[in-house]
């Protein structure tokens, strides 16, 4: 367990020191400062106002930003690791291959979530200094569904980082991930559906499987069910499920996506040789 | 100390270790040599627990270095050819070493400035950074300070002068009794005086085993 910690801890700042961790966390504190000088909390649409308006503006480009910059920064931990030697070193002390994969799952979860939750909570108390009204419940679900995105693609890049061998195998496959996933929701769902007459059963079960969707259509949830802006596929989830159970489903799911990727990581990389 | 059986390993239909059987013993100082892609390499991946063999066995004091690695690392410790471009500091290198290898902080001060390096002003910095040079001497530092049973070296003179060179294979004769010491090297001229044995290897087999 001190083993783990200690690795966690070193991965932890050695990724604050990195040049990307800086750009990730400017992109997200940006967005925020961005957000408030831009005016999004003095406007209104669709009844939306204030804080609840900015952080629904702060979830909808972290849906699109927020899994490509995880992949791209995580998906070298291992095998970058592995193509410049240094994991070749740093396993010839005494160290478990558990404690070692684990630790750096652990370190990279906080340095990826720390900034996009950090730039929230910026939010939030820029807000109550201004007076305005702290949407709490939105506010927390955001929280939620964002560690559990965290997890889904901490997971799945901890797995392709295991996976392959070279670190630019990596992160082509990381980008490929991310636009099937990426076009996988509403939009190109509903050409599939409409291009091939594919069962609406198929089109949701698809929809539901795909974690950035599951992230969008939570996200949304909180607002009208009947907006158009949703799209089909979104209405008809909301349409179906209860929206506590949705909730409940969208922040498990991710999370258990994760940690499934992430498991089946560690298995591959246990297994196969190590540089 | 190390047994090694019938050992071969395949890269895909590339055989870069076939079928070697050696026996390598406490008080033994080993040269091990061969032209590139001998398998020098790889034998040494091998004993570290860093491959699956494709067939025959390691065994390291009666141990698998896979199945248990860590008790096997313990006992070994291991320069490799070119430092690594690992982005910790050196104090933060230095507390990975000392936590998980229980090694001892003064000791590696001790070799680092045996090898005439001057770790104080460059703690904070990030060991990449440092010369070529000066990342062999604190990997060398380090692999002393361990005190390990079995000592492994991949061309650990590499990117040293002259006089680093001396200081190194100085510390190491001090060092090397009733120990195992593993050299690849392509130089026997600087190993020659502090070997006992030479192993030659060509296409993945051992050649030759000379006892000096």
């Amino acid at each position: 367990m001190n083993n783990l910690l200690l690795i966690a801890y070193l991965d932890l700042k050695e990724s604050i020191r990195a040049n990307w961790f800086m750009i990730y966390s400017l992109v997200f504190g940006g967005l925020i400062a961005l957000f408030f000088i831009a005016g999004i909390t003095e406007s209104q649409v669709m009844g939306f106002s204030g804080l609840s308006r900015l952080l629904l503006m702060y979830i909808q480009v972290t849906i699109i930003i927020l899994p490509i910059f995880i992949l791209i920064t995580t998906v070298r931990s291992i095998s970058g690791d592995r193509d410049s030697h240094i994991l070749e070193y740093m396993l010839s002390f005494p160290i478990s291959l558990k404690q070692y994969y684990w630790g750096k799952v652990f370190g990279r979860f906080i340095t990826v979530f720390l900034p996009v939750f950090m730039a929230m909570v910026i939010a939030m108390i820029y807000g109550v200094f201004k007076g305005t009204d702290v949407p709490w419940g939105i506010f927390f679900l955001y929280t939620g569904l964002l560690f559990s995105m965290s997890s889904a693609f901490l997971g799945i890049a901890f797995f392709i980082s295991s996976l392959v061998k070279s670190s630019e195998m990596a992160l082509g496959i990381s980008f490929f991930v991310w636009i099937v996933l990426l076009a996988f929701i509403d939009i190109a769902l509903i050409s599939l559906m409409l291009q091939n007459r594919m069962s609406e059963g198929l089109i949701i079960t698809l929809a539901l499987l795909n974690p950035m969707e599951v992230f969008r259509v939570a996200a949304i949830s909180l607002f009208d069910p009947e907006l158009t802006v949703m799209g089909p596929v979104a209405f008809y989830i909301l349409d179906r499920f209860s929206q506590g159970a949705f909730v409940a489903l969208s922040i498990i799911y991710p999370m258990m996506l994760g940690v499934i990727f992430a498991t089946l990581g560690y298995r591959v990389f246990r297994k196969k040789d190590l540089v | 100390m190390i047994e090694i059986e019938d050992l071969s390993k395949r890269f895909g239909k590339t055989i870069s270790l076939d079928h070697v059987t050696m026996a390598l013993n406490q008080g033994d100082a080993v040269a091990l040599m061969g032209a590139n892609g001998a398998g020098k390499t790889t034998l040494i991946r091998l004993i570290l627990g860093y491959y699956h063999p494709s067939s025959g066995r390691v065994r390291i004091a009666g141990c698998d270095p896979i199945k248990e690695r860590i008790d096997i690392l313990k006992r070994v410790s291991f320069v490799p050819q070119l430092p690594p471009p690992i982005k910790l500091s050196l104090s933060e290198l230095i507390a990975y070493v000392c936590k998980s290898s229980g090694v001892d902080e003064g000791l590696i001060g001790h070799y680092a400035d045996e090898m005439k390096l001057d770790m104080a002003p460059n703690l904070h910095k990030s060991f990449f950074k440092l010369s070529g040079g000066m990342k062999q001497k604190l990997l060398i530092a380090i692999s002393l300070a361990k005190q390990s049973q079995i000592m492994i070296y991949d061309e650990p003179t590499a990117n040293l002068d002259p006089k680093a060179r001396d200081d190194f294979y100085r510390l190491l004769q001090d060092c090397e009794q009733d120990k195992l010491a593993l050299f690849v090297t392509h130089r026997i001229e600087e190993v020659e005086a502090i070997v006992n044995r030479k192993i030659y290897m060509d296409l993945g087999k051992v050649v030759s085993d000379e006892v000096c």
